[in-house]
């Protein structure tokens, strides 16, 4: 489904059957999300994020945010959440195949890329069947 | 340093004055608060203020008067009233002056905020995906705090429904008509579980408070409440704030957590001597969650605390006695001034019928902002 589509940016995910987000880490260990730009990221270790974890919180985004929110213009509820990566750190992210009276913290989750709009896609995360 | 105290606190009414800028809601606010200090304009000599999105305080000096007193523009967005008011005691309790000037105003555009994620050092897709939203950070957390500590949605709908009963007691306030529980509980859903009623809007409105030191209170006899202490707290590591879009695994703290701490020090008191609090309240949820995070009660306590009615206006301690944000509206430059011109007003036994009932000495009041920011103010008389 996605391979049509464009990375809403790059450098997020790795592509792939199986994909992971990408991170980093710095000196200190510390576990970074997006991988920063700029001077910063010459010293840091570029990662592959874990692809599952635990759902830490989750709302459902009910109306068409403002600029700049870029989605499609027919706008429909999405569901939001952040995801706990096993000792690594914790990711919001749209939430998919699923719904909101379905979600309860601590549920486990697992990366997909999805469709954004008609040409761009994103990460996400939807629940392990 | 010196004691510094507030004389004098003037308002203009939240909500929306179309025909009127965010900054001369300001000057007539401090035309009000020199009214009530019962001094001119030639007497302030020195000013701090400012607005997140309504302009420069300082060009208030072309309507004051260009008496050519130091104006500091303040531009710290939720913190903008609190770093005005700090800057403006500070002055005084340095020995640079007697009197000075603390302004805060706003004028903000109908709708949930909007932000640039250059501004705030994030990536477009951040933004371009719909998930830098206020109104979803609230939500996230006040989900996670609900199941966690078991809160109810019951209670989430009585604090909206306290703060509109506030309200309507209030001059300043924008929205001035009881709703009652179910119509909050059955509004429009914002983002799960918080609903349309639930959640402060963006707003317009000024404040402008009048500070002196000790030898001018008695000089003016002036009907004076103390500034105990100010604190302002950016976030420490591992805490989870607005316009993030990771959170590390190791939670460490919060900014309000930390700036609740240093205020009570300061004032040497704790939460159980605070006689009146007003508390950020951009939705009931957070609200709630402040009422901890302030040390007020422990994690959990608010279902008990709420059902017995204790932040009611004639609890042991009220809670956002003018109806906080959510019935006053925010506008982001005032609202940590708003919270202490009610603290004064409560004080000084001048609230008319929202005055709470258990003749407070003190007073507290906390602002929570982006990118993660609180402001602490506790006064005493």
């Amino acid at each position: 489904m996605s391979s049509q589509l464009q990375p809403i940016a790059p450098k997020l995910w790795t592509e792939g059957p199986e994909p992971q987000l990408l991170g980093a880490k710095d000196t200190n260990g510390k576990i970074l999300f997006p991988i920063p730009d700029g001077e910063i990221a010459d010293s840091l270790e570029i990662i592959k994020l874990s692809r599952t974890g635990t759902l830490w919180s989750y709302t459902q985004q009910a109306f068409k945010p403002k600029p700049p929110y870029d989605g499609p213009e027919e706008f429909e509820p999405f569901l939001v959440g952040f995801i706990e990566l096993p000792n690594e750190i914790i990711v919001e992210s749209h939430i998919v195949e699923t719904s909101l009276e379905q979600l309860k913290l601590g549920m486990p989750m697992e990366l997909v890329i999805t469709a954004f709009d008609e040409a761009r896609s994103m990460f996400a995360f939807k629940p392990v069947k | 340093m010196s004691d510094v105290y507030i004389i004098g606190a003037g308002i203009h009414k939240f909500g929306r004055t179309e025909e009127r800028s965010g900054r001369d809601q300001g000057v007539f606010a401090v035309r009000e608060a020199l009214k009530d200090a019962d001094l001119e304009w030639s007497d302030i000599q020195f000013a701090a203020g400012g607005s997140h999105a309504a302009g420069n305080a300082d060009i208030m000096l072309s309507d004051l008067g260009l008496t050519s007193i130091p104006f500091t523009n303040v531009f710290n967005g939720c913190a903008t009233g609190g770093s005005a008011l700090a800057t403006a005691k500070s002055a005084i309790a340095a020995g640079e002056c007697d009197i000075a000037l603390a302004v805060g105003f706003d004028k903000h555009p109908r709708g949930a905020f909007n932000a640039d994620p250059k501004n705030y050092g994030l990536p477009n897709w951040y933004g371009q995906t719909g998930m830098m939203m206020t109104t979803q950070f609230f939500a996230l957390k006040i989900q996670r705090y609900m199941q966690l500590h078991n809160i109810s949605r019951q209670t989430l709908g009585k604090v909206a429904e306290k703060s509109f009963r506030n309200g309507e007691k209030a001059d300043h306030a924008w929205r001035r008509t009881p709703i009652d529980l179910d119509t909050i509980m059955n509004s429009q859903m914002i983002n799960d579980p918080l609903t349309k009623y639930m959640f402060c809007a963006p707003a317009e409105g000024g404040v402008a408070l009048v500070l002196a030191n000790e030898k001018k209170v008695r000089e003016l006899g002036a009907d004076a409440v103390k500034i105990a202490s100010v604190a302002i707290r950016s976030r420490p590591p591992g805490s989870f704030e607005v316009y993030q879009p990771t959170i590390d695994i190791v939670n460490d703290g919060k900014p309000t957590i930390l700036a609740s701490k240093a205020a009570y020090e300061q004032a040497g008191i704790g939460p159980e001597d605070i006689d009146v609090a007003q508390l950020q309240d951009t939705e009931a949820g957070a609200e709630i969650m402040h009422m901890a995070e302030n040390g007020i009660c422990k994690d959990g306590e608010q279902e008990k605390w709420i059902s017995e009615g204790r932040t009611e206006l004639i609890g042991s301690l009220p809670i956002n006695t003018d109806g906080g944000c959510i019935a006053c509206g925010e506008p982001i430059g005032a609202t940590g001034l708003r919270q202490v011109y009610e603290n004064v007003t409560q004080l000084r036994g001048r609230a008319g019928a929202r005055q709470v009932a258990n003749k407070p000495k003190t007073a507290y009041s906390h602002v929570y902002g982006a990118p993660g920011l609180s402001g602490i103010t506790i006064l005493e008389v």
